[in-house]
């Protein structure tokens, strides 16, 4: 059995399988099951010296809880942290119906345990609505067990047995036992059935509703290893691993000779993969003592590649590609309801506006990195994923070795925003792990990361929208060209049925035609909703102001009546059933807080504008006031968000960055960032040219959650769609001009 | 080729070629992996670390040009009170999201804070450029006016107060 580190300074396994040091923060050690388990030392209040850590063993009362007798509580997280808060929101969920006493919680990252955990993954804002219910069964079998020791111990009934805080009460007699002292008994007890175990009355939440600060901050903060580029192996080497610019090529020869004379160069060797752009592609890889001499190397290596046919490509036969298939009829129909023909024949007025969006890169902070181990058959693999599982079938895949044979540790990762759910750089580090014959740890330059993603994918919504004599929307139509081939769409550049304004206008037509794409795309947070939401939103105030109505007065009458909107089943899972009583409220609570009947006031220049949007099961409107200097820059003074994420905020720290991220995130990508496809490459290689959001680009962002009858759902998500349309209607409302296209170009906001 | 640097207090022995930025003889060399690689050309600030106090971007800094001054990154910034203070106000105000940035916002914020202990909002913009991928800005900024409290100590008033 091998072992890695993230401190460095490889710890010995221990018979309990958990170790504790004050000096190893973060170790991977041997537990006597045979996994491998991070296990951290210091609790929430660590910068304090809080003396040495215990080391006794831990009892276990289920898979997520564990309780030493001097009542110190480990709770699993099981999913993987990518900065969305789930290693301490999840863990907060179990504490609270375990009725623990919080400041005595540690969490610890869980292995990959399908039959323990199920799917442990980070995406699509499900870890809340996902695990909800189930963590806080197992929080509560915890409590249960260990009101039941009691109850034996002091020979009561269960039933006048009460928690607080880490301590079971017997209020009769006056007796306390804390639950150290109660988890050995407990652990012997029978696990109550969880279909029927009792939960908390949630206003009886001890813990869930309260802020908690980020259970990993102290070691941040303090710079201690955490990510998988911070993983240290014995005997390991780093790694590089060069692939064709344009996307599929495939590579002819590469000056290795003349690469592996260079110092600290162990070897360099041609990899040949397959035609899938998530798992192993054909490249150059170089294997040296220092990540240094391997990247330096990297920039002397001369490979002749054959380009093959995405070479031809660009964003800008695209966009001219485009312009003509929006003059023809769409190929492919989503959607057609009503006529939409004769209603826009009867319509007193018609609008048509068309609108683009870029391509976009994830630009995770942390670069692409895995770092593997490929010995007598077995695979070990570090990676920050938000797909453990399907990572370890790629080890397996790549290096073709029974699954059983590949074990992945997770690690914290550096951002991911859906940049992880790919894990071609696991192949890559398997592959090159296996040829290397020692541990590698392979790490992608900032150009490769920003040069060989899966990006969000371009597209381009035609609009024609009918309005009656009394401004009511009445006819709809959107041909939206986009990717794909053989009428299917590619990753993420699909159109949902029901996206809005469907099911609210009667004479309704949604169409695409699809152009081939040799450029791979994936994932980007709020995938699809990122790019609809502009242009619906925007196209929607573009209605509002020609049939002259306030563009929240216009929203609401959109909207109608509260009333559920089902989805039939097999829709798309990003947007199941909508509630429009949910989103009339947010809009209602975000007009309220941003005294949008107030906007008229505001000088000239300055605007403010409106958007909302449902995805992820979340219901967000923001309003954005913005003003546009004579130069056609643009600066946001303000923004107001209103969400709500069902019957409780989990964790109120938490969710208020994640909602204030999202909205920062959604601006950067609104004012400067796009992906310029050219001879089948991506131009852009560096952070000046896909520029993120810096701190005097940030407005303050005023956050606001109305609680529903609902189940609790996602935070990483859903607040990021109505961003940028709500900044673009706030231009528009600050000079008169629309943007149509993104990123928002300053020229075309000039008034000097 | 070795060479001799002064790192968190300690005296380093380092074999390594001169050209090798500072952030990889931190990180790999010396195994001290708080300062991060995010883009390698000093535009994201990840790698931030004082040298003789000047917040310096360690991915730009060969080994060699540093010479005999001192080296602060992000483990030993705490070692001084001003820097405890902004990695407490940090925990404080729960800045961190993903984290990774942080260990270099923590350094910009603690040499801004050195050289100007009671930074307005246009100050905090200008001094710092550290990139948040996540968006934490918000936060930070808050972070580091708390930060500027507590190092001031309570019987100062802040700028915005009435008496001064």
């Amino acid at each position: 059995m091998s072992r890695g580190s993230l401190n460095g300074n490889p710890s010995p396994g221990t018979d309990s399988g958990v170790l504790h040091s004050r000096r190893s923060f973060l170790t991977v050690s041997v537990a006597a099951c045979g996994g491998l388990m991070l296990s951290y030392s210091l609790p929430l209040t660590a910068l304090a010296d809080t003396g040495a850590a215990g080391t006794i063993s831990p009892i276990k009362l289920n898979g997520f809880i564990s309780i030493t007798p001097d009542g110190a509580v480990t709770i699993m997280a099981m999913n993987p942290e990518i900065g969305q808060g789930v290693k301490t929101s999840l863990p907060m969920i179990i504490a609270d119906e375990l009725d623990a006493d919080w400041s005595r919680v540690r969490t610890e990252q869980a292995e990959i345990d399908t039959e323990r955990y199920g799917r442990q993954y980070a995406a699509g804002s499900t870890a809340t609505p996902m695990n909800w219910d189930p963590l806080r069964r197992a929080g509560a079998a915890g409590r249960q067990m260990l009101v039941a020791a009691a109850a034996q111990q002091w020979a009561v009934p269960e039933s006048e047995c009460s928690t607080t805080a880490g301590v079971v009460h017997h209020v009769a007699s006056q007796r306390s036992l804390g639950y150290g002292s109660l988890a050995a008994l407990a652990a012997t007890m029978p696990p109550p059935d969880l279909k029927t175990v009792k939960l908390k009355n949630p206003k009886d939440f001890t813990i869930i509703g309260t802020p908690i600060p980020g259970v990993d901050s102290p070691l941040i903060v303090t710079g201690k290893p955490l990510f998988g580029i911070d993983v240290t192996v014995p005997g390991m080497r780093y790694a590089v691993f060069a692939k064709c610019p344009v996307f599929g090529g495939k590579v002819v020869s590469a000056n290795i000779d003349a690469i592996k004379a260079l110092p600290g160069v162990r070897q360099a060797f041609l990899v040949k993969g397959g035609a899938a752009p998530n798992g192993l592609v054909d490249g150059v890889a170089i294997v040296a003592d220092r990540w240094w001499q391997a990247s330096s190397a990297m920039d002397r290596l001369e490979v002749v590649w054959d380009e093959g046919a995405t070479a031809q490509q660009s964003s800008a036969s695209f966009a001219l590609t485009a312009a003509e298939l929006a003059k023809q009829p769409p190929t492919k129909s989503i959607r057609a309801d009503g006529n939409v023909d004769a209603a826009l024949a009867s319509a007193a007025r018609v609008v048509e506006g068309s609108y683009s969006f870029p391509f976009l890169a994830h630009a995770t902070l942390e670069p692409q990195n895995c770092t593997a181990w490929v010995q007598e058959g077995k695979v070990e693999i570090w990676a920050p994923t938000q797909v453990p599982q399907p990572s370890r079938t790629m080890a397996a895949n790549t290096l073709g070795v029974p699954e059983s044979q590949v074990t992945v540790h997770m690690t914290r990762c550096g951002g991911s925003f859906g940049r992880r759910l790919n894990a071609d750089f696991v192949a890559e580090a398997a592959w090159i792990a296996k040829q290397a014959g020692v541990p590698i740890k392979l790490l992608w330059t900032r150009q490769q990361d920003l040069q060989h993603d899966f990006y969000r994918p371009a597209g381009f919504h035609n609009f024609k929208g009918g309005l009656d004599a009394n401004g009511k929307l009445i006819a709809f139509r959107d041909h939206f060209v986009t990717f794909g081939s053989d009428g299917k769409f590619a990753d993420s550049a699909g159109l949902p049925q029901n996206e809005l304004p469907a099911r609210l206008v009667p004479n309704l037509e949604f169409g695409a035609s699809l152009m081939p794409l040799g450029v791979p795309t994936g994932s980007l947070r709020a995938p699809g909703s990122n790019g609809q939401a502009f242009a619906f939103q925007s196209f929607l105030d573009e209605l509002a102001h020609v049939a002259g109505k306030d563009p929240l007065e216009f929203r609401l009458e959109l909207l109608g009546e509260p009333r559920e909107l089902a989805v039939p089943p097999g829709s798309s899972a990003s947007q199941p059933d909508f509630n429009i009583k949910r989103m009339r409220d947010v809009l209602l609570l975000v007009a309220d807080k941003s005294d949008w009947s107030k906007r008229q006031q505001l000088p000239a220049g300055r605007g403010m504008g409106i958007a909302f949007y449902y995805s992820h099961r979340g219901y967000f409107a923001e309003v954005v006031d913005a003003s546009v200097g004579r130069n056609g820059i643009v600066k946001v003074n303000k923004v107001w968000v209103a969400g709500d994420v069902g019957s409780q905020i989990v964790n109120p720290s938490g969710a208020e960055n994640q909602v204030q991220g999202s909205v920062l995130d959604a601006l950067g990508v609104a004012l400067g960032q796009a992906i310029t496809i050219e001879a089948g490459r991506v131009v852009q290689s560096t952070l000046a040219e896909f520029p993120l959001l810096r701190m005097d680009q940030a407005p303050p962002i005023d956050v606001h959650f109305l609680t529903s009858d609902y189940t609790p759902t996602g935070m990483g998500e859903p607040a990021l769609p109505p961003l940028a349309p709500a900044l673009c209607n706030a231009i528009f409302a600050a000079t008169g001009k629309r943007v149509r296209q993104l990123p928002i170009d300053p020229m075309l906001l000039k008034s000097g | 080729m070795g060479y001799s640097i002064r790192i968190n207090g300690e005296r380093r022995n380092v074999d390594a070629d001169g050209a090798t930025p500072l952030l990889w003889v931190l990180r790999d060399e010396l195994d001290l992996k708080g300062s991060k690689f995010g883009c390698g050309m000093g535009m994201c600030g990840a790698c931030s670390v004082h040298i003789d106090g000047k917040i310096t971007r360690s991915c730009v800094t060969p080994l060699a040009s540093v010479g005999s001054r001192a080296v602060t990154t992000i483990e030993g910034v705490g070692a001084t009170e001003l820097g405890k203070a902004v990695q407490r106000a940090w925990l404080d105000v729960d800045v961190v999201q993903c984290g990774y940035c942080q260990g270099g916002q923590i350094m910009a914020a603690t040499a801004l804070l050195k050289s100007n202990p009671n930074p307005s909002d246009s100050d905090i913009d200008a001094a710092m450029s550290n990139l948040c991928r996540c968006g934490t800005y918000l936060r930070i900024r808050a972070a580091i006016k708390r930060a500027a409290d507590w190092a001031r100590g309570p019987a100062r008033p802040a700028k915005s107060g009435a008496s001064t």
